[in-house]
């Protein structure tokens, strides 16, 4: 669990005070808090662990290593449960 | 998928080891330290493609196996309050502590959630006011920056409804207890890509001197894997001693800066038990006086409990390169993924498990009769 998954910054916003995007993994779109990598901007590709991008990657490095996670099964945690913002009630 | 075919190519693996064949007059043995990187190796029977003289042995790097059953124990105690709504990674639900494991405590009522990210406990902590969030903050230096952010969000903006129960660990001083340990047989290391991608290498310079081994920061794809093996084998057989980047397309030496600099606010390096191999002066990561306040153990004074590992389980050893799974009797016999016996077969990245998935429990005669369905 100590692999990071790369996808791709679709949008950006901020959330509680935090630099966030959703950053799409294959068919997945998931949340991802850009707050050590703030130079990030939409299009780019970063590498991301549970939740927050920890290093930016070129395209191609992106989807080789998607491949290879997939291939080793470690794309497990992209399906844990999504839990809203307290209005839209919790999870 | 247009980009696969060059990284797997069989040519380019090909070619690796027969510069591996080359370029290796001696027998060695080198660990690679990350769970990824086992799982990936044994997925992709790259240990057998190495020349008989390269030996490789499988690291501590896997935080799930590592979990002292102290610390799950406490987890399960903390998870059972009705107070309380215990979040946690998935991998870590059906790690089996004294009695039971997280599955079964949600299967009797208690409020065991997976999370995705630790800061999906912020959004739980304010749908639930009334209700004490805690979370399971396991693992190495890539996952830090993430529970760092918990502790630190938690404290900004003032919830008194969170806390983070911590049992984090770290890379180089567990490389360090492995060195040091007068069994040690391992002369090099593929060292961790992804821990590398938050701390950088620079930790580990002092280490490769020290003990004159090289240490080789490598990826988790096959061919990482062999340019690493590759990597090492050269520096050991010029006598060479030094801290080598194979994974620079990802990292450089320094790491990620902003990360480290949350996580040197937020925790202090403390001592760390690890699962299988006991207590490791340094290894770990505590929360700093200033969140104290955000610490589980402190909040819930869960009284240390004692736990007993089965006597036949030779994880510890495993975790060290001494010795490997095949070695344990129990091995595919009493000790399986459905029930593990120790550290190495709780989770996936554990070489017990990673053997067992890929069929190395079985003997000839199995694999013959398999063989017939295409193993």
């Amino acid at each position: 669990m100590c692999l990071a998954i790369p996808g791709r910054v679709v949008e950006t916003f901020l959330q509680n005070g935090m630099r966030m995007a959703r950053v799409q993994f294959g068919g997945v779109t998931r949340d991802a808090c850009l707050d050590y990598v703030p130079e990030t901007t939409v299009g780019e590709y970063v590498l991301v662990h549970v939740g927050f991008a920890i290093s930016r990657v070129d395209e191609k490095e992106a989807h080789r290593t998607y491949q290879a996670l997939a291939e080793l099964d470690q794309l497990t945690e992209l399906e844990a449960p999504i839990v809203d913002e307290p209005s839209g009630g919790a999870a | 998928m247009k980009y696969l075919d060059e990284y797997r190519d069989g040519d380019i693996a090909a070619k690796l080891v027969e510069r591996i064949r080359r370029v290796q007059t001696k027998p060695w043995v080198i660990m690679e330290v990350c769970g990824g990187q086992t799982h990936s190796i044994v997925k992709n029977g790259i240990d057998h493609l190495l020349p008989k003289g390269v030996e490789l042995v499988h690291g501590p790097g896997c935080p799930v196996c590592v979990t002292p059953l102290e610390m799950i124990d406490k987890a399960h105690a903390i998870a059972r309050r009705p107070d309380v709504v215990f979040c946690s990674f998935g991998d870590m639900l059906r790690v089996p502590g004294s009695n039971g494991d997280l599955f079964s405590i949600k299967s009797q009522g208690g409020d065991v959630r997976v999370v995705y990210s630790p800061i999906d406990c912020l959004k739980i902590a304010k749908a639930n006011p009334d209700r004490q969030i805690v979370f399971f903050a396991i693992g190495f230096e890539t996952t830090a920056p993430a529970n760092a952010m918990l502790a630190w969000q938690a404290r900004a903006t003032g919830m008194t409804n969170v806390s983070l129960l911590v049992s984090h660990v770290l890379v180089p001083p567990a490389i360090e207890a492995i060195l040091s340990s007068p069994q040690n047989r391992v002369q090099g290391f593929l060292g961790p890509g992804h821990v590398c991608a938050v701390v950088g290498y620079r930790e580990y310079e002092p280490l490769a001197g020290r003990f004159h081994v090289p240490i080789v920061v490598t990826g988790f794809e096959p061919l990482d894997i062999l340019e690493g093996v590759l990597m090492v084998i050269e520096q050991l057989e010029q006598g060479r001693a030094e801290v080598e980047n194979q994974y620079s397309r990802v990292l450089d030496r320094g790491g990620n800066r902003p990360a480290q600099d949350l996580i040197g606010k937020v925790f202090e390096v403390s001592d760390r038990k690890w699962r299988g191999v006991g207590n490791i002066p340094g290894s770990g990561f505590q929360l700093r006086d200033e969140f104290r306040e955000f610490d589980a153990e402190h909040r819930f004074s869960v009284e240390t409990i004692d736990t007993m590992e089965p006597p036949v389980c030779i994880a510890g050893q495993i975790l060290q390169g001494i010795k490997k799974p095949h070695d344990c009797p129990a091995f595919g016999t009493e000790c399986t993924p459905q029930h593990p016996l120790g550290a190495t077969m709780v989770s996936a990245e554990g070489a017990c498990a990673a053997y067992y998935a890929y069929g190395r429990h079985l003997t000839d005669a199995d694999l013959v009769t398999i063989g017939a369905n295409g193993k």
